[in-house]
């Protein structure tokens, strides 16, 4: 006969602890509890939020995954690369003294052979060899089309050459040389079709893809050529790291004091004699209810919006007479000044000691504006006094300094180095192999936020021309008028 | 053609008869007038004198009735139907041109080919 009153809710979500009471003392303790709704079961504090953040960052494991396709390209260009080699290498071993020697051609065909090599491996490490950005969901199709198109290829050349050469030892050199040398050529045209489709093709603009985010809708257009969604996906994720201003989970658009004024001011009472649930009804009745009734919750909004702007510029005019006096404690200590006044020595200190030094004066009020405009996740003390540190060593203004924390930077400003990289989910109605075409939407999703990308093609552009004679430039002044009659 | 101030305007003018054309709900007459006492008369191309504030024959519609009539361009009209148009404001011109009622108007121009052709036959038989 324990009443236990449990809080539901995941255990990472709530900062209050599964807790069950059990009163001995009060058997009907459960009846005659008032349950309050309208209030969340789960409640978060902020530090929570970023311990979670942090957590689930660090939890995606490091997938072997990633490497797969780089390791199977680098294995088949290798392969491709030594081919011509071993071509030219093992008529020498195996049967030397039957080939014919061969002068002047062979040479200048191992000369050739030699560049195009070069050439072919330059350009390989140039273009290929960098490290993968992002695994896609998918296969990404010219890629998978040019390993298979070079596997294929060589092969075929491996097979004509077991055929043909090494089967009826054969002695004419220079064909092999020949033989070897077209294989490179064609090698350097698979290359050029590689370099064409992976990384021409998509520089010319073709599309407009409009991004929003979906929690505070901050929008960008960006103008893209033809990709596979998958490709244009990791484009665009490109781009929001370094143009959205960061996401800011704290940051809402009408405070909750206000919100709840509206919906729960109603109850509906049925007085019909069936009790059928109409709930839809029910619900339509309210909106409407709710709507008819005249309410001040826009000027509510208002006048907080207009408190709040003021609460901000006020805490932001302490901050910066703060930081700007803080920094008239410190001068910088030239190489010529360090012996001139033995009389009065001061205290040399390296940058970190500086930075401790004056921050202490201004930490007050740079808390309470970090507070004030929700950014407290964002800053540590630590990133503070490193930042402070940096300005500090690169002689910048206090103004400098402060930028980083008077306006959201993008989202790049916030990442810390850590080599698992980031989890996204792409969300699309059509394979996302398939290309880029009118009117298709597809979305980014995070764990709290996603962004949603539309497509649009750019506008044909005709452009006419007209010439203007630069003598033709001529004025009069007008006052006179001329009727018609 | 300049005139002086007290003395009466002499000119030497041709009489033209326009018959006006119907066009639509318009009666047009194919010619653009310019000038009258409220207008700049140093912008005139057509004057001889530049402080001459006379209304002038700017252009002629070709093939229109001014043209099939006779009129020229740089013509300075004198008289319209009777009406004066030396000292005139060039709303007024435009009106006593195009009176509704009227499908014909009857202009005294004046051009200075007119005074060199009257000097001329002048001079070539000189009168006695």
């Amino acid at each position: 006969m324990d009443n236990e009153s449990q809080y539901s809710g995941y255990s990472y979500k709530s900062s209050h602890s599964r807790s069950s009471r059990k009163h001995r003392w009060d058997d009907n303790w459960g009846e005659t509890t008032t349950v309050v709704t309208g209030t969340s079961e789960h409640s978060i504090s902020n530090e929570d939020l970023t311990r979670v953040t942090k957590d689930l960052e660090e939890s995606t494991p490091l997938e072997c995954k990633r490497f797969i396709g780089p390791a199977l390209g680098g294995c088949l260009s290798f392969f491709a690369l030594i081919t011509p080699l071993a071509f030219l290498i093992l008529p020498q071993v195996l049967w030397r003294d039957a080939l014919k020697p061969c002068g002047t051609p062979c040479e200048g065909l191992y000369v050739s052979l030699a560049f195009k090599l070069l050439v072919l491996l330059i350009s390989s490490w140039a273009l290929f060899l960098r490290p993968p950005r992002a695994t896609l969901p998918r296969f990404f199709v010219f890629r998978c089309l040019l390993m298979v198109l070079v596997f294929l290829f060589v092969a075929s050349y491996w097979l004509f050459y077991g055929v043909r050469v090494l089967e009826p030892k054969e002695e004419d050199y220079q064909g092999i040389v020949e033989y070897a040398a077209s294989l490179v050529d064609a090698l350097l045209f698979i290359q050029y079709l590689a370099l064409v489709l992976l990384e021409v093709r998509h520089l010319q603009p073709a599309f407009c893809l409009k991004v929003v985010r979906s929690t505070d809708g901050a929008s960008k257009f960006y103008n893209v050529g033809h990709l596979s969604i998958q490709r244009a996906a990791v484009w665009v994720l490109d781009r929001y790291y370094n143009d959205f201003s960061v996401y800011n989970p704290a940051v809402v658009n009408l405070p909750k004091s206000i919100l709840s004024k509206k919906m729960t001011g109603f109850k509906v009472y049925s007085l019909d004699e069936n009790t059928t649930n109409n709930s839809t009804g029910q619900s339509r009745a309210m909106i409407a209810a709710a709507a008819r009734r005249r309410d001040n919750s826009h000027n509510e909004y208002y006048y907080e919006e207009a408190e709040m702007e003021r609460r901000i510029r006020k805490r932001k005019a302490r901050l910066v007479v703060a930081v700007e006096e803080a920094f008239t404690h410190i001068k910088r200590l030239h190489e010529d000044e360090a012996g001139a006044s033995p009389k009065h020595p001061r205290e040399v200190m390296d940058p970190r000691e500086a930075a401790q030094a004056i921050f202490a004066p201004m930490a007050r009020a740079m808390q309470k504006y970090l507070r004030t405009t929700r950014q407290q996740a964002f800053h540590s003390m630590e990133s503070i006094l490193t930042h402070l540190q940096f300005c500090i060593t690169h002689n910048m203004t206090p103004k400098a300094f402060l930028e980083r924390y008077l306006t959201p930077g993008p989202t790049m400003q916030y990442q810390q180095q850590s080599g698992r990289g980031r989890q996204w989910t792409l969300v699309s109605e059509e394979p996302v192999t398939s290309g880029l075409r009118q009117g298709l939407v597809f979305s980014l999703r995070r764990l709290d936020f996603s962004l949603v990308v539309t497509v649009t093609p750019l506008p044909f552009l005709r452009l006419g021309e007209e010439f203007i004679d630069p003598k033709s430039h001529k004025f009069v002044m007008r006052l006179q008028s001329e009727t018609s009659v | 053609m300049s005139f002086v101030p007290g003395q009466p305007v002499t000119a030497v003018v041709q009489r033209i008869e326009i018959q006006k054309l119907c066009q639509g709900e318009n009666l047009i007459l194919g010619f653009s007038i310019g000038g009258g006492i409220d207008q700049d008369p140093g912008q005139n191309p057509f004057s001889e004198d530049k402080s001459d504030k006379g209304i002038y024959v700017t252009r002629i519609t070709p093939g229109g009735p001014a043209e099939v009539a006779g009129l020229r361009i740089g013509d300075k009209i004198m008289q319209v139907n009777g009406w004066d148009m030396t000292m005139v404001t060039h709303d007024q011109a435009r009106k006593k041109l195009t009176k509704k009622r009227e499908d014909v108007v009857r202009l005294l121009i004046t051009r200075k080919s007119l005074e060199e052709a009257v000097k001329h036959s002048k001079g070539s038989h000189p009168r006695q």
